[in-house]
């Protein structure tokens, strides 16, 4: 067996490999914790409170396992890739720290708003809800486009930016993108959720939030083409990889289309799909870069010059072999027990 | 300020804060697996109606402790960059199987263990009490792994001149099982059982005083003490094998823990005191002669390597680790007394009548959370000046590029931020507890009549 793994180890490209395992971390992410956040988006358009706390108790049991591939995707990067994980972290460190108290904020909220029965109370938790959940899914659309756009860094890979210079239109525009695609999701993930007169009035949200996503999705792709010609590289010099590009659009239209079948679980899964699919061309953009270096593309980290050494590597894709399907296999358990439409009992939020 | 100071109060205020409630999850966590594994075998309801209310005790304070220890994990990017570039090859995996192998296990099952009382058989829920608890263990393993090999790093070598230099693996299991790394962990898991055991002590001994929920209270009161006992014991086995362990790995730490100066002599025992670091002498203070000599080698005259083998420079502060520590010590033997005493007079049939024993227990609750923040500074601070020992100094480990101004800003946030939470949980416990076991969860009261109590 150890054999096997060593020869295993030094026969596989592992610095590529790690480039997609932690995509496939943030793409997790993205998909689950998305959900959660673009609930947290909608909370404050619901108005009773038997609505918001159904809007809550659909994500009750999950959230908390949700944002673990944040948790366990930034330990992964720090260990792969820790020049990424330190350029990053300590290049952005006022936008992380709002990141951080927003997290803080949203994930307090769901806990404590129906501890109390006052409405000053929950009123004042549903707003740190929903602004925390909108503020991270802006803040993390705007890491996404500054990642892609690049950041000004100097030959030892140290951020020579601003703060302020990180808000520039692209890097807002991602922003903004991310937030309508997690509503889109939220929303969606919501309706399936729910029943009675809640899920129609969701249903009737659906429509919305697509247009809302297509609309930024259409001007940030055009403004990708336009400005980030290098995020297209990979297609033009490849065309199979026009296919993602193919799959992602179906995806996206596929979404309505189930919406108006009512097959609300094919809607959700479309939209897992979109995000998974817009998430791979992402990466294959990006790729082998890590972080693009913006005016000096020289600097640029990649998964070479900023990765841990093999040996390190080779010992984590171990750890993400053993671990990685057991996660799996109760991460499904736990969607399985709490299938199906949300009801309030003495255990919910 | 300097950016190295602030940085160093941000993190020491952020890690402290957060400790206040892992080691409350891991030892109710333990606390949960006996009362849930006694009703499984007995289905007495008593042992149910204690493990609704201790997991909803539970669920209050996992939900900080996650909140603010994804903080943590970003904070050593942001704040301690040069850090992450040097030790990320050995400490962000340690970090990352946390993540798989601990963070998954009790995130998932929590959902179960919260929301699945009427959903899955008694079985199954005992089974995810049981893994909840299981995982919280795991991220303390993880945790204090890494943490240990800053303080005794080993299975490494450096590769790279100067500050460009960074650390590699060189052997998994050796950095795994550095040389502290097994003391310290029974030690912090350990704490944590006492924290967890005090808790319920304290509750149910303020519930017997108002004669409230009394067979609840009782028999919350014992397990508690089982605990408690058996913890408090092992913390003795435990410290002691750990300053052996910090007397062999980190002389300059242990002789600061005892304010020991001479370069190479025996070494006495305080039993408190105030040092002064000019002099170098302890005012005001009690001591026991050759002990601290006795306790690590077994022989009152053995001489112990005492501060002045170290540059000024290599000392940690001196005072600040001798009180932190024998605060720590202190508080220690005092829980060790209290639980025994419970033990003593729940044998002799009067535990559950003894006011004034039971006065104390009220606020024994403090006793383990002091010892385990105090234990903490000691380990921390004693390493000084080194944030990975002998290997990387604090003040070459920060962000380069992060500003005085801005690491002040942040401080100033999470100081009020935490201000808050801290406000919201004592006063959501202490709801908790004043409504008791058998209040229904979550009341909806008067702006909320409508809603059907389910």
């Amino acid at each position: 067996m150890n054999d096997f793994f060593q020869y295993l180890l030094q026969h596989l490209d592992l610095n590529a490999i790690w480039f997609v395992l932690i995509g496939v971390l943030f793409t997790g992410y993205a998909a689950l914790d998305g959900f959660d956040l673009g609930v947290g988006a909608l909370h404050l358009f619901t108005k009773t409170d038997k609505e918001r706390r159904l809007m809550l108790n659909s994500i009750g049991p999950v959230w908390d396992g949700n944002e673990v591939w944040l948790v366990t995707g930034g330990g992964a990067l720090f260990a792969a890739f820790p020049e990424v994980y330190a350029t990053v972290f300590s290049g952005f460190y006022l936008a992380f720290m709002l990141l951080l108290c927003s997290l803080i904020f949203r994930a307090v909220a769901i806990e404590f708003r129906s501890k109390q029965p006052m409405l000053w109370w929950r009123r004042m938790w549903d707003i740190c809800f929903a602004l925390g959940s909108i503020l991270s899914a802006f803040l993390i659309g705007v890491a996404l486009g500054n990642i892609a756009w690049g950041i000004p860094l100097d030959k030892d890979f140290e951020f020579s930016g601003s703060f302020l210079g990180l808000l520039h239109p692209y890097a807002l525009l991602m922003g903004v993108t991310t937030v309508a695609l997690f509503m889109m999701h939220g929303c969606i993930y919501a309706t399936m959720k729910t029943e009675g007169p809640l899920h129609e009035k969701l249903r009737g949200w659906i429509n919305n939030t697509i247009i809302f996503f297509i609309i930024c999705y259409a001007t940030a792709t055009v403004a990708t083409l336009v400005y980030l010609p290098h995020m297209s590289e990979k297609l033009k010099q490849t065309p199979w990889f026009f296919v993602l590009a193919i799959l992602n659009m179906l995806a996206i239209a596929n979404i309505p289309r189930e919406v108006h079948h009512k097959r609300d679980l094919m809607a959700f899964a479309s939209s897992c799909a979109a995000m998974v699919t817009l998430m791979g061309l992402f990466g294959l953009g990006m790729f082998p870069n890590l972080v693009l270096s913006n005016p000096n593309p020289e600097h640029s980290m990649n998964i070479i010059n900023s990765a841990s050494s093999h040996k390190t590597l080779g010992i984590m894709l171990v750890i993400a072999i053993l671990g990685v399907p057991v996660v799996l296999a109760y991460t499904a358990s736990i969607y399985w027990i709490f299938r199906g439409k949300v009801k309030l009992d003495p255990h919910s939020y | 300020m300097s950016v190295e100071l602030l940085a160093r109060i941000q993190f020491a205020f952020t890690v402290a804060f957060h400790y206040i409630y892992p080691p409350l999850s891991i030892g109710l966590g333990v606390l949960l697996v006996l009362i849930e594994g006694a009703w499984l075998k007995t289905r007495n309801p008593l042992y149910h109606r204690m493990a609704k209310f201790w997991t909803r005790v539970f669920a209050l304070t996992f939900a900080i402790g996650v909140a603010t220890g994804i903080v943590m994990e970003f904070e050593f990017g942001t704040n301690w960059a040069t850090y992450s570039r040097y030790v990320g090859d050995i400490f962000g995996s340690a970090l990352a199987a946390e993540g798989i192998f601990a963070f998954f296990l009790e995130s998932g099952f929590l959902a179960i263990l919260l929301f699945g009382w009427d959903k899955v058989g008694p079985k199954l829920h005992f089974f995810s009490t049981l893994m909840v608890c299981l995982g919280a263990h795991f991220s303390a393993v993880w945790i204090v792994v890494a943490n240990s090999w800053q303080q005794t790093p080993a299975g490494y070598h450096i590769i790279g001149e100067g500050l460009n230099a960074r650390a590699e693996i060189t052997n998994f299991w050796a950095m795994v099982f550095n040389p502290s790394s097994m003391d310290r962990l029974s030690h912090v898991v350990m704490g944590a059982w006492q924290a967890g055991a005090f808790l319920a002590i304290s509750v149910s001994a303020f519930y017997l005083l108002n004669k409230r929920h009394v067979r609840f209270a009782r028999a919350s009161l014992k397990t508690g003490l089982l605990v408690a006992g058996f913890a408090s014991v092992m913390q003795l086995v435990t410290g002691h094998s750990s300053a052996v362990g910090v007397s062999r790995n980190q002389p300059a730490k242990l002789a600061a823990m005892e304010a020991h100066y001479a370069e190479s002599a025996p070494a006495d025992l305080y039993l408190f005191g105030w040092v002064n670091n000019k002099g170098e002498t302890v005012n005001c203070g009690v001591r026991l002669p050759g002990m601290l000599s006795y306790l690590v080698h077994g022989d009152s005259k053995a001489p112990i390597q005492g501060l002045n083998a170290f540059k000024a420079n290599e000392r940690p502060p001196v005072n600040f680790v001798f009180q932190t520590y024998h605060l720590m010590v202190a508080v220690g033997m005092s829980l060790i007394g209290l639980s025994f005493l419970g033990l003593f007079l729940w044998w002799r049939g009067t535990l559950f009548t003894c006011r004034p024993v039971l006065w104390v227990m009220v606020f024994s609750v403090l006793g383990p959370q002091i010892a385990n923040q105090a234990g903490w500074f000691t380990a921390e601070v004693g390493r000084q000046p080194w944030i990975v020992y002998n290997l990387l100094k604090t003040s070459d480990a920060l962000s380069k590029v992060v500003t005085a101004n801005e690491v002040l800003a942040s401080l100033i946030m999470f100081t009020l931020i935490y201000i808050l939470l801290f406000a919201v949980f004592i006063f959501l416990l202490d709801n908790k507890i004043r409504s008791g076991p058998d209040a229904h969860e979550e009341l909806p009261g008067e702006p909320l009549a409508h809603l059907p109590r389910a």
